[in-house]
């Protein structure tokens, strides 16, 4: 009895002790910091200054969560096509009379992260950063990345307070969309950066003050940089004041950490020393969900696909040969088969449902049959195969799985009388060739190249590989494409003002190159990413870029 | 002493210069942009060639490695075209972790291997000398990487002992030698150390059998040393050879292992390396190259005064 009452006491003295430090630890618990420790791809941190480095997944860490541009994607919807919306500017028209001319209305009320508000004034001063090499501020190393995802745009000035003037050196109606790409830094954060560098001279200053500012960044994005050590890890807060109520993150810090390696990302997602993992490696798929994690993807703008010589003496010059491939494909067998479902099954450059992708007469699908009679009826046969020779690489961005893929390709158009030889390089001599041309003697003799693309904008995604005068050293019409049709639609395209025509004639454009069979059209990669279940609120749209603001973690 | 010294510093000038020349031209042989990293490939080829004199490369090479050279004379090794950070300061940044996973590494690879070097060697033929022997070859015949992985996989995802990747809670930045801190060194100093393990078991069983079977150790036994005292000339005939051996191995190791450095996103000069080579970081490249150079080039340089210091033969040689 004595033991049983000690037992009892000692049991409420345990349970009084327990209430009291629930009582002390759960104000604690409700105001505990959420973290979110995201694991990239890339090796090292983007660069933070603004304009990132290391393509769109740059953009996606360091651009879209610190930095605003005047235009943005709209990421909120994981089945509609992600489409340019409002962002720092708020409105935008085209000049009637002179239509290289863009007057921008500027969100009001916006500030940057040092509390300095965002104006005309900034517009013009990042304009200047990429376009202005007299600006104090301008910047080459920021310039590559920047002017090249808008080729037209020459200068912008200050109307008032809150409306620019933007200029581009011929009309183009792509200019709010490629505007995406420019994002807004605070000037007088860098202004304050640049008075206390130290250098030769202003050039020398203002490389210093970039420095710096990559270091303690000011944007006016819903993400503030906290926390920078270079190649290791960048931490971001929540920013409050952002203008956006709805988008103010749910979470109140990021931490992205750099894993170039997919088993060590892996291994560190199932380890809880992440809480989400880009890519992981395929063939742990099953590991990972079998634990409980979720696998998230979606269809991105991304092809995969063999772009053709069309010079002359070309096999592909017959567009029974060129619609023959693309019917030789089973690119469904190679989805569930060796990319494990990581892919999307691609028809042209735009798939059914979004604005630009028409509609195409060819159907791009699996047609043995069809396939055969075509090639037959251009004089090839069992005993009678077309060479052709292919460039790629072993690996490579956005490449996916380059060797086995082609090798499927290879062994699939041997069906179609097809004989494929492949000519492996190492990735960045494929990318530079790319630039070069078929006719380059880098080419090495091939007649088709496999380097994917981001099909993000029209330029990217349509222009710059179907216009005649995009050829090298120009631009990525590497094998000489000139088609008339092609021209016409690019150039109604580009001078159609009203964004619903502007669509319409771009899915003219992507139904004329499926009609054409301009590419063999294989895969869209679907950005695959391992998820902890703890992870909330997390909406993947069809896009390179995904929106971290509505994440939240569990306790 | 002295003269050796000097003599020694000397040969180290025409090392550097070449190591210098070397690297500069095989990182400008290597097909690709340089500036890939700022200028993707849809760039027009205005925008190319403004960047492209921007950053002096429209420069011919011998004038581009001369104004590389005498500015890395004066410590400047210019700034990274990826980063735009300089590459003095990325390289020591890099190197400092290096340092510290290889001197936990050479610890414990080192000791084993010494241990179980002079282990088989006394008991040449025993199952204690099969059983080293083993471990030695298993050391060096087992992919690094390959370990590191399977260890990631039992004490991290398995187990969750131990973290799979990264430098410290906080970073490398914060670093700290306690548990919190050193338990992430525990795996990748394991994976590094088994090769110097395995080559250091090799080496010293070998003297230490060869040692024992010469003519003096007999005629120390007959004059009645005991065992520990005949032990110790073992060891002092043995150290030559054997502080060549960890001095070289040490030298690789502090070069960094691209590998070992990636699988555990450890950030060192070998994930640095990883980095500037898939970037085409020219600058980035070649200064983390020279600084390792370097480093391999004094390294053993002490090594040999070492050697000198203890065996005068050699300084005679």
């Amino acid at each position: 009895m004595r033991t049983s009452l000690l037992t009892s006491g000692r049991t409420a003295t345990a349970l009084t002790m327990l209430a009291m430090a629930s009582t002390v630890a759960l104000p604690y618990r409700a105001n505990a910091e959420t973290v979110l420790r995201i694991g990239m791809t890339a090796a090292d941190i983007p660069r933070t200054l603004g304009q990132p480095d290391q393509g769109f997944e740059g953009n996606r860490f360091t651009g879209l969560t610190m930095y605003d541009a005047l235009t943005m994607w709209d990421l909120s919807s994981a089945t509609k096509a992600s489409v340019v919306i409002p962002g720092l500017a708020t409105d935008w028209k085209v000049d009637e009379a002179d239509k290289t001319k863009w007057t921008f209305k500027l969100r009001p009320g916006v500030t940057f992260h040092d509390g300095t508000p965002f104006n005309a004034d900034a517009v013009v001063w990042n304009v200047d950063k990429v376009l202005n090499k007299e600006a104090p501020q301008f910047d080459a190393s920021q310039v590559g990345v920047t002017a090249s995802r808008m080729p037209t745009l020459v200068s912008a000035k200050k109307i008032d307070d809150m409306t620019v003037e933007l200029t581009t050196k011929e009309p183009d109606s792509f200019l709010p969309i490629n505007l995406t790409n420019l994002f807004m830094v605070s000037p007088s954060k860098w202004q304050v950066l640049y008075e206390r560098a130290e250098g030769a001279d202003a050039k020398a200053k203002s490389q210093a003050a970039w420095a710096a500012f990559a270091k303690d960044a000011a944007g006016t994005g819903p993400w503030k940089m906290a926390k920078f050590t270079p190649r290791e890890r960048l931490e971001l807060v929540k920013n409050d004041a952002y203008w956006d109520k709805a988008r103010v993150p749910k979470t109140d810090r990021m931490v992205l950490l750099p894993m170039p390696e997919a088993n060590a990302r892996t291994a560190a997602l199932l380890s809880g020393q992440v809480d989400w993992i880009e890519a992981p490696a395929p063939d742990a798929v099953k590991e990972i969900t079998a634990r409980g994690f979720k696998i998230e993807k979606n269809e991105q703008p991304h092809v995969w696909p063999w772009q053709f010589s069309r010079i002359e003496g070309s096999p592909w010059n017959d567009i029974r040969v060129r619609k023959a491939a693309n019917l030789c494909i089973d690119r469904e067998g190679l989805r569930d088969g060796l990319l494990a479902g990581l892919m999307v099954p691609a028809t042209g450059t735009f798939e059914p449902g979004h604005p630009w992708r028409g509609h195409p007469n060819f159907q791009i699908k699996y047609d043995l049959p069809a396939a055969q009679k075509l090639m037959k009826e251009a004089g090839f046969g069992p005993d009678k195969k077309l060479s052709v020779k292919v460039q790629t690489s072993a690996s490579g961005s956005g490449q996916m799985l380059p060797l086995p893929m082609n090798e499927y390709l290879q062994q699939a158009l041997a069906e179609c009388y097809f004989d494929v030889k492949l000519d492996v390089i190492e990735w960045n001599t494929l990318f530079t060739n790319w630039r070069r041309g078929v006719k380059d003697p880098s080419a090495n003799g091939s007649n088709a190249t496999n380097v994917t693309y981001a099909a993000m904008d029209p330029f990217f995604a349509l222009v710059r590989f179907l216009q005649s005068s995009m050829a090298p050293p120009v631009s990525n019409n590497w094998g000489y494409i000139n088609n008339p049709k092609f021209d016409e639609l690019v150039k109604k395209a580009r001078t159609t003002f009203n964004a619903e025509e502007r669509d319409k004639a771009l899915a003219d454009l992507n139904a004329a190159s499926i009609d054409d069979a301009a590419f063999l059209y294989v895969a869209h990669d679907v950005g695959p990413r391992a998820l902890s279940p703890k992870v909330k609120g997390f909406v993947q749209p069809k896009s390179w870029f995904v929106d971290f603001s509505p994440v939240s973690i569990a306790p | 002493m002295l003269v050796y010294i000097a003599r020694r510093l000397v040969y180290v000038i025409p090392i550097v210069v070449s190591v210098a020349l070397v690297c500069f031209m095989l990182v400008h042989i290597t097909p690709g942009d340089p500036l890939v990293a700022v200028l993707p490939a849809d760039a027009s080829q205005e925008l190319a060639a403004q960047l492209r004199a921007a950053y002096g490369f429209d420069r011919p090479l011998p004038v581009q490695f001369g104004l590389w050279l005498w500015k890395a004379l004066h410590g400047d090794l210019g700034n990274s075209i990826a980063t735009g950070r300089p590459v003095l300061s990325e390289v020591l940044r890099a190197v400092g972790n290096t340092v510290t996973l290889a001197i936990a590494a050479a610890i414990i690879g080192f000791s084993f291997g010494l241990l179980f070097g002079l282990l088989a060697g006394y008991f040449r033929d025993s199952w204690i000398d099969k059983v080293s022997t083993s471990i030695a070859i298993a050391g060096v015949s087992v992919p690094h990487y390959w370990l590191g992985m399977v260890l990631v996989i039992i004490f991290s995802v398995q187990l969750n002992w131990l973290p799979a990747v990264g430098a410290g809670p906080g970073g490398s930045g914060q670093w700290g030698w306690d548990w919190a801190h050193l338990k992430y060194l525990v795996l990748p100093a394991i994976t590094t150390s088994v090769i110097p393990m395995g080559i250091v078991t090799r080496t010293v069983r070998a003297l230490t059998g060869d040692i024992l079977s010469q003519d003096f150790v007999e005629a120390l036994r007959a004059k009645g040393l005991r065992e520990t005292q005949v032990f110790r000339h073992v060891l002092k005939n043995a150290a030559p050879t054997a502080l060549a051996v960890m001095g070289l191995q040490l030298g690789y190791m502090l070069g960094g292992s691209i590998l070992i450095e990636t699988v555990f996103s450890w950030p060192g000069s070998g994930l640095l390396l990883n980095s500037a080579i898939f970037q085409r970081d020219l600058p980035l490249l070649q200064g983390t190259i020279l600084v390792l150079a370097l480093f391999f080039v004094f390294l053993n340089l002490v090594v040999d005064i070492a050697q000198a210091a203890i065996d005068p033969r050699i300084k005679r040689a």
